[in-house]
């Protein structure tokens, strides 16, 4: 007799480790592959599992083998059908052995997926994001449980009384269950005739009845009363806490002065926020809106490949948005949220007419409003500094004093971009009270 | 099929598998096994796994238990990439040599399979893991287990208290070296003090009773040595560090300068791995033709008593002949010689030859033509043998017709393959040479050994590579390699490739000339 062993049950995933190891070793790899992924996908698409290359760096196994084209060997190979002794085989192309090199996929390159969890892991790294923002993003939902019917297995605390009765007492009914009146009746009808002066006909209809009591008896044992198969559970759904719908307004200017840089640190931005809200809403919409002199609603390819030439009136954008609100989403439905990259520039007297709309209109609608400047690395540490700066920094700092949901920040690298979301994140712990 | 579900004496009927089957399968063969083919195994521990666990066991090279390695979770990357997309489907079991024989089960096989399962690996290799004395002699299948669950733990404290990076470095240069971590002969071992004294006695003696006056008049062989102390010297260091020696991770891990003793553990944990995986390397054609001949004999009887059934039958003849096809050179699906298909009908050849032998047969095999006892025979060739003398041993010319092989010589800078030998009476010979050659795993991997180490000069670290046949190292592998030998030794390290026949030197190679 062999033992018997079914490992079917033991944890699975016994090789994960193997794999983080494997991943930390070709971090920078990948770290490169999913900011490619990143520049040239959808913001919606971040959020995902990704399919990157086999990194070739750091990862190759070395050992001592034969160099393939060199020396003189001797292949077996079965199957010979026309060949005879000394006959000439031209080697077919540059392949060095009759072992003609098969197009196989080699263990050194292929694509495998990462993740969700990986992929965000690798997107936070630069960001330099708190550990506790990291957990809050990556988690997925709240989940409550909800009354969902019945259930024929479950824990002994869930078990539905009401119901569990209900399906014994119908049970006993189908399978005639003596029950304790009709007992009792026999018992009393016993009691009675002992009582009387005992006959030849009371005798026997004594005996009778004891035979009655035992097998009604006999019977209520071998029914139970309340038999395994009637038991039922409250059975519980979990159900995602239902949240409100967000919608997230990227804002930005297209005009010449945003080159690559500036619009791989703004796409980076967005993509932040946008993981947030998703983790936050059940139902998160992006609307595009880029702007030159003029704005347009545009989609997301649109927003970050097309340029177009132009001067720069942010307050168009700002209209436009205003104008995309009052059409689609009504403010006590939506929650609004509102992230805007731009380089600084304005047209001089614009700035003002952006600060009285915000004041005016816009604030009061949106949830969260964030302005980064995305500025050159070179000029960082002066800008950092000093509260001079462009015409639009100085406007929205007026802004900024005034309204606490107002969050702007210069950013020249990836890392100056969550200081912009601090205050978001810090109120995380209200938001899931509420929920 | 209802008909047929009612005989009494079939051990399962239907394709789902239950463990009451397994149990009831697994007795009756291996009570067949052991009065009809006289196996002699090891006790069976059966163990039910997922593909999911399958795809585990495939990436940290087969054992239940490994320590934790990043390339053990890009093969797994690997593996589970070619199941996804259906390049390649799993293997049906999965065994280990060890005591009790572990037989993985794949939960989807169908009941017929998991018969068949049982009879190829629980029987068939096991056997062979018990009785082959390459596995005798090299492997102690009762500790291995308790050795990787050691090895796992020991690395996984060093891991802890010197941190992943440095482990992870010793584990990448030691894995580098596997190849050239195993012992390919055993050393004598050391006599006791007592044996010493006997020998010395013993020598003393025979040089009293021999003795003859007239060796005194000879001169001395001293004086003419005394020229080149050099060379004495050095042949004294030589032997004082034991060397030349092939087995290059032990004598890192014995006398390497920079390792820490954990260091040196891990290097010798890498080390007992590669050997206990030695001899499975050499024995793939025996070792797979001896549980295919097992459960291709073994399903057969049964069959033939009425335990299975029709269709359960046809079944196993399915996959039995799909692992055992062997598609000529030609054919688009070739890819080398099928170890299944060339271990198996060797097999059945020698069972022919034993019982209806013809004239050709008793010429080449005067032993076992007509022997008779064809049990007895494979039995004997199952314990004895490796794939390279089995072949030599056993390749028959009327198997080499069959397969109608060929040998086509390569040689690097010619433009045409020629056509050396084919099955013919000139032919069959150096077939059959060249087909046990090219198993000869000893001769097929590249030679080197540590030749020289001057501990109280430079310390270089001086390998040779014996090049066979002109076949060279490939470069860039050969460079990334003798980094990680230099990770290990501490100082320069410096390989030499040396004709195997003439002795001269081709190339040379040192760590001072590869760049970071």
């Amino acid at each position: 007799m062999p033992i018997f062993i079914d490992r079917r049950l033991n944890p699975k995933d016994k090789s994960l480790g193997n794999r983080q190891r494997f991943l930390r070793r070709a971090r920078e790899e990948l770290k490169r592959s999913i900011r490619d992924q990143i520049r040239s996908g959808r913001i919606a698409d971040v959020d995902a599992e990704h399919a990157v290359p086999m990194p070739e760096r750091g990862t190759t196994e070395p050992s001592f083998n034969d160099n393939k084209a060199s020396g003189n060997r001797q292949h077996i190979l079965p199957g010979n059908r026309h060949f005879a002794p000394g006959d000439l085989i031209p080697k077919p192309g540059q392949g060095s052995g009759a072992r003609a090199p098969g197009n196989k996929v080699s263990e050194d390159d292929f694509r495998f997926v990462l993740s969700r969890e990986e992929v965000l892991e690798l997107f936070f790294e630069d960001l330099e994001l708190p550990d506790l923002v990291k957990l809050n993003l990556k988690e997925i939902h709240a989940f409550k449980p909800r009354r969902a019917g019945f259930a024929a297995t479950g824990s002994p605390t869930n078990i539905s009384v009401g119901r569990t009765m209900r399906n014994s007492h119908g049970r006993r009914i189908a399978l005639r269950r003596p029950k304790q009146q009709e007992l009792d009746a026999i018992i009393q009808e016993i009691a009675t005739l002992e009582s009387e002066p005992a006959g030849a006909a009371t005798r026997q209809r004594i005996a009778t009845l004891r035979e009655e009591l035992e097998r009604l008896e006999r019977r209520r044992r071998r029914i139970a009363f309340v038999d395994p198969v009637d038991i039922r559970f409250n059975r519980f759904d979990a159900r995602p806490i239902p949240n409100a719908n967000a919608v997230m307004f990227c804002l930005m200017d297209v005009s010449g002065s945003m080159g690559e840089r500036e619009k791989d640190l703004a796409k980076r931005f967005f993509v932040l926020l946008h993981l947030f809200l998703k983790r936050r809403y059940e139902r998160t919409e992006i609307v595009f809106i880029r702007h030159t002199h003029e704005a347009h609603e545009v989609d997301e390819d649109t927003f970050f490949y097309n340029t177009q030439s132009g001067g720069t009136i942010v307050s168009t954008a700002l209209d436009e948005m205003h104008r995309i609100i009052g059409e689609r989403y009504p403010a006590a439905e939506w929650n609004i949220y509102a992230a805007q990259a731009s380089d600084g520039d304005n047209f001089a007297t614009d700035s003002e007419r952006c600060i009285k709309f915000l004041d005016g209109k816009l604030m009061r609608l949106c949830q969260y409003f964030a302005y980064v400047e995305i500025i050159d690395e070179r000029e960082a540490h002066i800008f950092r500094a000093t509260e001079n700066g462009t015409s639009l920094w100085r406007a929205y700092s007026t802004v900024e004093a005034k309204w606490p949901n107002f969050q702007m920040s210069r950013i020249a690298t990836p890392a100056d971009i969550y200081p912009v979301f601090r205050r978001l994140f810090a109120r995380q712990p209200a938001v899931r009270k509420s929920a | 099929m209802a008909r047929q579900a009612n005989k009494p004496g079939l051990l399962f009927s239907g394709s789902d598998w239950d463990f009451g089957k397994l149990s009831r399968a697994y007795e009756a063969i291996e009570a067949l096994a052991i009065e009809e083919l006289h196996l002699d195994i090891y006790p069976v521990q059966m163990e039910i796994i997922s593909s999911q666990q399958m795809l585990d066991a495939y990436s940290s090279v087969g054992m239940p238990l490994m320590y934790r390695h990043w390339s053990f979770g890009k093969h797994f990357l690997y593996q589970d990439l070619l199941y996804r997309k259906g390049g390649r489907g799993l293997a049906y079991e999965l065994v280990i040599n060890s005591n009790p024989c572990i037989v993985y089960l794949m939960e989807e096989n169908t009941m017929a399979l998991q018969a068949l399962v049982t009879a190829h690996a629980a029987l068939g290799h096991n056997h062979f893991f018990k009785n082959n004395h390459l596995f005798r002699q090299w492997t102690d299948a009762g500790a291995i287990l308790s050795y990787l669950d050691f090895a796992k733990s020991y690395i996984t404290r060093c891991e802890e208290r010197h941190g992943l990076a440095a482990v992870e470095a010793i584990l990448d240069a030691a894995h580098a070296l596997m190849e050239q971590g195993v012992f390919r002969y055993r050393r004598p071992p050391k006599l006791s003090s007592e044996r010493q004294r006997e020998g010395l006695r013993e020598r003393l003696e025979y040089e009293e009773r021999s003795y003859n006056d007239l060796w005194r008049t000879l001169p001395s062989a001293q004086e003419s040595k005394k020229a080149d102390g050099v060379d004495a010297r050095m042949a004294e260091r030589k032997k004082s560090l034991n060397l030349p020696e092939e087995n290059l991770l032990y004598f890192l891990e014995k006398n390497s300068l920079i390792l820490e003793p954990w260091q040196r553990e891990i290097v010798r944990i890498v080390r007992i791995i590669a050997q206990y995986f030695y001899p499975q390397r050499q024995t793939q054609v025996m070792n797979e033709g001896c549980a295919t001949f097992v459960h291709y004999t073994l399903m057969n009887m049964l069959f033939d008593r009425d335990r299975i059934s029709e269709g359960a039958m046809l079944e196993i003849l399915r996959n039995h002949s799909n692992v055992i096809s062997q598609p000529a050179y030609d054919d688009p699906r070739f890819s080398g010689i099928n170890p299944y298909a060339l271990g198996l009908d060797m097999m059945q050849d020698i069972q022919r030859m034993s019982i209806e032998p013809t004239a050709e047969d008793r010429d080449w095999f005067p032993d076992i033509a007509g022997h008779g006892n064809w049990r007895e025979v494979l039995l004997e060739a199952w314990a004895n043998h490796r794939d390279e003398s089995f072949i030599r041993q056993y390749l028959s010319p009327s198997l080499i017709r069959k397969w109608r092989l060929f040998v086509l010589a390569d040689g690097a800078d010619k433009p045409h393959f020629e056509v050396a030998s084919i099955h013919n009476e000139r032919g069959y010979d150096k077939i059959r040479a060249a087909l046990a050659n090219s198993y000869d795993i000893g001769a097929n991997r590249p030679d080197i050994q540590v030749i020289d180490v001057d501990l109280l000069g430079d310390r270089q670290l001086r390998l040779q590579h014996r090049v066979k046949d002109g076949i060279v190292l490939d470069e860039g592998s050969r460079d990334s390699t003798l980094r990680h030998v230099r990770n290990l030794w501490g100082y320069e390290v410096s390989l030499v490739a040396v004709d195997a026949q003439t002795g001269t030197v081709i190339h040379e190679r040192s760590t001072s000339q590869i760049a970071e």
